[in-house]
């Protein structure tokens, strides 16, 4: 098995669906994002978005649970290539990150995500930056999110 | 309705705007992670220790969650914002422990009125949070949506 193959790279994979309730979207806007349109149905009425929406950090967290649960390789166990297996590091950002639809209480996100490509880390021997874009799609199809995260994996076969 | 304190026009330029502290205690990294992202350096000292992190260390979503609040609380909801469509790009420059104090601010880097809604403009900022080191720990560039002051209040946020 090639890294590639270990992490995907190319494939859409579907990590979950998350459907996003008024207790759970009020409940993270008063921890971290208080604005009237997360805060209540009452105080969203008469906002830019005219209902109560999630905060778009709570739709871009819930793809790292999904994504999480999933797993970052479909392979774990399975490595038979040069070197021990690759393990997943801490992530150093994100990229390009589109709230491109508000998404409104009782709606459902779908997430996926695409390894596009990985890199040696000039500064740690061993260490490698994958690409990871995410998105979420909404029940009526549309794109609501959209990423691209730069992950470390320690791959020192690859 | 009370006019807010920040419209588009008191955006300037180069400007920097102070957006108050937060000490990050391990009970709410515990929280967060186990919510959204359960990975053993967010959820456990020891297996933070283990990890290049060095600590209990924050999940880096919650960082940026942890950066709304202060902007929100300082700024935002004093402010004539519209939302923002995105983020350009969040870096996680150095691990957040836990203990930490993470002090944020944002810097006005450029702006501009829609070419669509007069009364509507773009305020393009970097942020940044640093810790009781002075350490930068987070940068992050967007662009927000303001009403300028002309706008009739009922329109308003």
């Amino acid at each position: 098995m090639t890294l590639d193959e270990y992490l995907g790279i190319g494939e859409t994979i579907t990590l979950g669906a998350h459907t996003f309730t008024p207790d759970e979207i009020v409940a993270f806007a008063k921890k971290f994002d208080p604005q009237p349109f997360h805060l209540s149905e009452e105080t969203a009425k008469g906002s830019v978005f005219g209902a109560l929406c999630a905060s778009g950090w709570q739709t871009a967290a819930n793809w790292m649970k999904y994504n999480l649960k999933t797993g970052f390789s479909l392979n774990v166990g399975q490595w038979d290539g040069e070197g021990p297996e690759p393990q997943f590091g801490p992530a150093l950002g994100i990229q390009n990150l589109k709230w491109l639809k508000p998404v409104y209480a009782g709606e459902t996100v779908t997430y996926t995500r695409r390894a596009t490509g990985h890199r040696p880390l000039a500064s740690r021997p061993g260490w490698r930056v994958v690409n990871i874009w995410g998105e979420g799609h909404d029940s009526g199809g549309a794109k609501v999110l959209e990423f691209e995260s730069s992950v470390l994996v320690n791959a020192p076969g690859a | 309705m009370t006019p807010k304190k920040w419209a588009y026009e008191d955006m300037i330029e180069g400007a920097a705007l102070e957006l108050g502290s937060k000490t990050v205690t391990a009970e709410e990294i515990i929280e967060f992670a186990s919510e959204f992202d359960p990975q053993p350096m967010h959820l456990d000292e020891a297996a933070g220790r283990a990890s290049l992190l060095g600590g209990l260390a924050a999940s880096g979503w919650h960082t940026c969650a942890m950066y709304m609040k202060l902007m929100c609380d300082n700024f935002l909801l004093q402010s004539t914002s519209q939302g923002a469509p995105g983020i350009d790009y969040v870096k996680w420059k150095k691990p957040v422990l836990a203990g930490d104090t993470l002090t944020a601010s944002t810097t006005v880097l450029s702006k501009r009125i829609s070419s669509k809604r007069p009364t509507l403009g773009f305020v393009r900022c970097r942020a940044q949070m640093v810790n009781q080191r002075g350490e930068q720990v987070f940068e992050l560039e967007n662009t927000g949506m303001f009403l300028t002051r002309a706008t009739p209040a009922e329109t308003g946020a």
